[in-house]
């Protein structure tokens, strides 16, 4: 076990707890306005995904260290 | 390498690889310096440093996956199909070479399975050996890699244009591409303004789908039209890889789309295509941004964010994703053979076959965000100035 | 460079990417020329044409309302000509037979007017006659009595008286 793993690990639990909001987030809007939901949907995967890239600079840093 | 088991054991599998990560960590520190002599005493006659490809077994008899999972998510010279070593059964694949005595061409079975530097090729005199799949000149054919204290080699590296496993892959799937939508598209002419039948009834609310939810909804209704082709061969392509990559067997399972070189590839065209669409209002925005205080300080920032750090996402996204889904489905098949159990397939095969569903969507989903990124992206560039 | 041969998998191998970006520019070309533009330009053609005759349908549907608000109005209007003219009808019927009612009335009081009226003149024209009868009749009554009394003179007195008053009645 390496202190990167341990960094690797890190970014995941934040990457997922932000992805967790933006999904239930999601959903909550959609629940109130089911209407939306295709601008919600779009707009809940682009910010996952910005989500994801941070953490995803965490795990390449684990990579390369 | 074992670091990125151990985060995709964290970031998936935290429960089930738990009870084995001692076990790797262990395997591998006592690896790291035992091989060391391992390849020594075995090779004597081959004076060959540093350690070499891991093999699947440490000196406790425990299996080790890692060399396993890994060779499968790296590119090799030649398709591997079954077997192992000498006995290994793998479909020869081209390698070129760009020496200093110009083109080198000829097959990856003249390598004779070799990975380890041993079996020397000679072409043009000069002598080549295939090490972890990296293709070193060497100046004599008796001599051999000499390695730094990391195991890396410092002999010279030809430029390897290789049609390598991911390189055939690649073609591969743009034969599928151009197969499925050049029929599609001929079906077209002959149905005139009907819905055509067949492949095309299949292929039409995909590519309306891109035209309608990615392109016009990020890009604009009035722009869009120019960025079509370039956004529909960007999402099929990703696509067809990533499924191909899940099918287990030759002539696919290649880990082309978790590949950092076609990832970056991609990227680099996608960061061209949104800096030249990019117009006035973009550019201004981007060196000149408001306010005026902060100026110092915000242009490095957005234009890092907007030229670099954008498509060094997108790179990392798709990269990750997709190598990380290749090793867990890897991981749990190997669990059968960490446990020396068949009855571990019990486990192993259903959480495999629940990961495997699981990249059946991470495939479509990875092609959307990449192609929908993309898109966002071109429409940001193209946008005109509200301020 | 040290950073990036730490792990092979981040070290991106310079024949895939020259390989990646050439296929993905030629597949882009190709695909562009034979499968993206055809479907694009039929669906496009289909939606279009789609959208053309649902246009036109509603076109035909807006006409053909017209058409039907059209109708009624022409029915309308024939309606109404018809009420016209039947009222008209009735309105000269009941002239025509007030005229004749009138007209017959008048004839038949010109008729009753004639008649009495001749049967006027009729009555005088009797009267008249029965004057002259009765003249007559009185001048040959003198006439005789003249003849019978003339010789005698007392007695002609006495029959003039008395004839006289026989004649006396008219």
């Amino acid at each position: 076990m390496s202190f990167a793993a341990i960094g690797a690990g890190l970014a995941v639990i934040g990457a997922g707890i932000g992805i967790g909001q933006v999904g239930g987030r999601a959903m909550e809007g959609i629940a109130r306005q089911p209407e939306a939901s295709g601008k919600i949907q779009t707009a809940m995967i682009i910010a996952a995904a910005l989500v994801e890239g941070a953490a995803l600079f965490g795990i390449v840093v684990s990579l390369i260290a | 390498m074992h670091k990125l088991l151990n985060f995709s054991a964290l970031a998936s599998l935290t429960v089930l690889l738990s009870t084995n990560a001692p076990l790797y960590a262990q395997g591998h520190e006592e690896h790291g310096h035992k091989g060391h002599e391992h390849i020594i005493t075995v090779h004597e006659d081959v004076e060959v440093h540093g350690e070499r490809f891991p093999e699947t077994e440490n000196e406790e008899g425990d299996y080790d996956p890692t060399p396993v999972i890994m060779h499968h998510i790296q590119d090799a010279h030649s398709f591997h199909i079954y077997g192992e070593g000498h006995e290994a059964v793998s479909v020869p694949l081209p390698v070129i070479l760009w020496t200093e005595k110009g083109l080198v061409t000829f097959m990856s079975s003249e390598f004779h399975h070799d990975s380890h530097g041993h079996h020397v090729v000679e072409k043009k005199g000069m002598y080549f050996v295939n090490y972890h799949e990296d293709i070193f000149q060497l100046e004599r054919p008796d001599e051999t890699l000499t390695l730094d204290e990391e195991g890396h080699p410092t002999n010279t590296q030809p430029l390897d244009f290789s049609i390598t496993k991911n390189v055939f892959t690649l073609f591969l799937a743009c034969i599928l591409l151009f197969l499925i939508f050049g029929t599609a598209a001929r079906k077209y002419k002959n149905a005139g303004h009907k819905v055509p039948r067949g492949i095309a009834s299949f292929v039409e609310p995909l590519v309306v789908y891109v035209r309608d939810d990615i392109a016009k909804a990020n890009v604009g209704e009035k722009k869009h039209e120019k960025y079509m082709p370039y956004l529909l061969t960007l999402f099929f392509l990703i696509w067809v890889i990533n499924l191909m990559g899940l099918i287990p067997f030759f002539p696919f399972s290649a880990n082309l789309t978790g590949n950092i070189a076609f990832t970056m590839s991609l990227a680099v065209i996608a960061m061209f295509v949104v800096s030249f669409s990019g117009g006035k209002a973009y550019w201004k925005h981007i060196f000149f941004p408001k306010p005026w205080g902060v100026w110092p300080i915000l242009m490095p920032i957005e234009f890092a964010s907007n030229v670099i750090i954008k498509f060094f996402a997108l790179m990392i996204r798709l990269f990750a994703n997709i190598t990380a889904g290749h090793i867990i489905v890897l991981s749990l098949i190997s669990l059968v053979f960490i446990f020396q159990s068949v009855g571990m397939a019990a486990v192993a095969v259903p959480f495999a076959l629940f990961i495997s569903v699981l990249e059946l969507l991470v495939a479509a989903l990875q092609a959307y965000i990449f192609t929908l990124l993309v898109a966002l992206f071109i429409g940001q560039a193209v946008a005109d100035d509200h301020h | 460079m040290s950073l990036l041969a730490l792990n092979p998998l981040v070290k991106p191998d310079i024949g895939l990417l020259f390989w990646t970006t050439v296929t993905f520019l030629i597949l882009l070309v190709l695909l562009r020329k034979f499968a993206w533009k055809p479907i694009l330009n039929a669906v496009k053609a289909r939606e279009a044409s789609i959208d053309n005759a649902l246009a036109s349908a509603e076109n035909a549907r807006e006409e053909m309302a017209q058409l039907k608000s059209d109708n009624e109005k022409i029915l309308k209007e024939a309606r109404e000509e018809r009420d016209a003219i039947l009222k008209e009808a009735r309105e000269i019927k009941e002239n025509t037979i007030n005229e004749a009612k009138e007209k017959a009335a008048g004839e038949a009081k010109r008729i009753l007017e004639d008649a009495q009226e001749q049967i006027e003149n009729q009555k005088m024209a009797a009267i008249t006659e029965l004057k002259n009868q009765v003249g007559e009749i009185s001048i040959a009554i003198a006439e005789k009595i003249l003849r019978d009394e003339l010789a005698d003179k007392g007695k002609q007195q006495a029959l003039v008286d008395e004839q006289l008053k026989d004649f006396n009645l008219n």
